[in-house]
């Protein structure tokens, strides 16, 4: 829903980055928790990256499964859903998240 | 065959080189690039957070808040779920007892910010729909230019009303000290397991509403057991804005909420 804005900021942080190089290729890591569809971040960033003076910039994207950390069973469990985030193996909703959470900006390729 | 340089002092030489090329090119070039060729594509390893910025202004606005000895609330929730009369409530019920703030987060209209005038409060209307987020949440930046619009120093709590939205608002801080959610009963039982990441980050879910579960197939205890599935341990209050049923536990809340700067 707000994946326009997500590209202005993934913009700004490459912008950092590149300086005045031309952007060949972007690199985001999305945690599967993060509440991004893939589809429209990739539509939104073919409208921003032109605005943003990097035109030719390719958007690639690298999915991480989440991966939680039950405080209750203490099994640490990759888990299926998209959403919940739940031990998949007791079902308790005590759980800490070690991955699923990330967004970032990973490596931009520039000429 | 060899590459043949210039130095910046003036000398010359060249070097071996390992594999042949098809083509000649004596020429000059700085010091630095041995390559003798134009730069390829470079990849520069960044890895940072694309909410840094963001984040980074949420900082300055609690030290604001901080720094003025005021508690800040970040209040969510879906369109319609009784938000603005949870507000109105909480500003006749403790507007004579702390000096409160609200930030009040619209896509294009001030109905809300109408709502809350003469209850006792600050008000700072911020519309959304030129921001730098569009129109679905509010971001620190925004936040940022509505604290101007309070006289903080004056302030004891400041409650942000964020945009009626259950995605986006969760995953921007906006320099609130905890988060709040208002769920309202007709919304259905099932909105915590649909909208988890904003479940799952609150500190405090009013359960708004109650005077009509009568009239619907579950019962309290029922959504009460549905946000615990996704957050074991935010306070659920269970509250009708309208009738004032439960109100008391949560204006407790935001009391202990505010000793405990």
């Amino acid at each position: 829903m707000h994946e326009l804005s997500l590209c202005r900021a993934i913009a700004g942080v490459v912008k950092d980055h590149a300086g005045e190089r031309r952007v060949d290729v972007v690199r985001v890591r999305v945690g599967a928790l993060r509440q991004v569809v893939p589809d429209s971040l990739a539509f939104c960033w073919t409208i921003v990256r032109g605005d943003e003076d990097m035109p030719g910039a390719e958007l690639e994207l690298e999915f991480v499964p989440a991966e939680v950390q039950c405080n209750g069973c203490g099994q640490q469990s990759e888990i299926e859903s998209r959403w919940s985030v739940a031990c998949p193996r007791c079902t308790s909703a005590d759980v800490t998240v070690v991955h699923g959470e990330e967004f970032l900006v990973t490596s931009v390729d520039v000429t | 065959m060899g590459r043949f340089h210039r130095h910046d002092d003036g000398t010359e030489h060249s070097h071996d080189h390992e594999h042949e090329h098809d083509h000649d090119h004596d020429h000059d070039h700085d010091h630095g690039d041995h390559s003798g060729y134009a730069t390829g594509t470079e990849r520069i390893e960044v890895l940072e957070a694309i909410f840094a910025e963001n984040d980074n202004r949420a900082d300055i606005n609690r030290k604001a808040f901080d720094s003025n000895g005021i508690r800040a609330l970040n209040l969510m929730s879906s369109p319609g779920s009784g938000k603005t009369t949870v507000l109105g409530a909480t500003l006749d019920a403790l507007a004579g007892e702390f000096a409160l703030g609200i930030i009040e987060g619209d896509i294009a209209t001030d109905l809300d910010a109408a709502k809350l005038e003469g209850r006792g409060a600050q008000i700072s209307l911020l519309n959304t729909s030129n921001g730098f987020g569009g129109e679905c949440h509010l971001d620190a930046p925004m936040v940022n230019r509505a604290i101007d619009g309070l006289d903080l120093p004056a302030l004891d709590l400041v409650i942000v009303e964020n945009v009626g939205n259950l995605v986006c608002p969760a995953e921007f801080d906006v320099g609130e000290h905890a988060k709040a959610m208002v769920y309202s009963v007709t919304e259905g039982e099932d909105k915590p397991l649909k909208y988890p990441v904003m479940f799952r980050s609150v500190d405090v879910v009013l359960l708004n509403k109650i005077d009509l579960v009568p009239h619907l197939d579950a019962d309290v205890d029922t959504y009460i057991a549905r946000v615990r599935e996704v957050n074991p341990d935010a306070t659920i209050l269970p509250v009708s804005a309208r009738t004032g049923e439960g109100m008391s536990e949560w204006f407790d809340w935001l009391r202990g909420f505010v000793r405990a700067r």
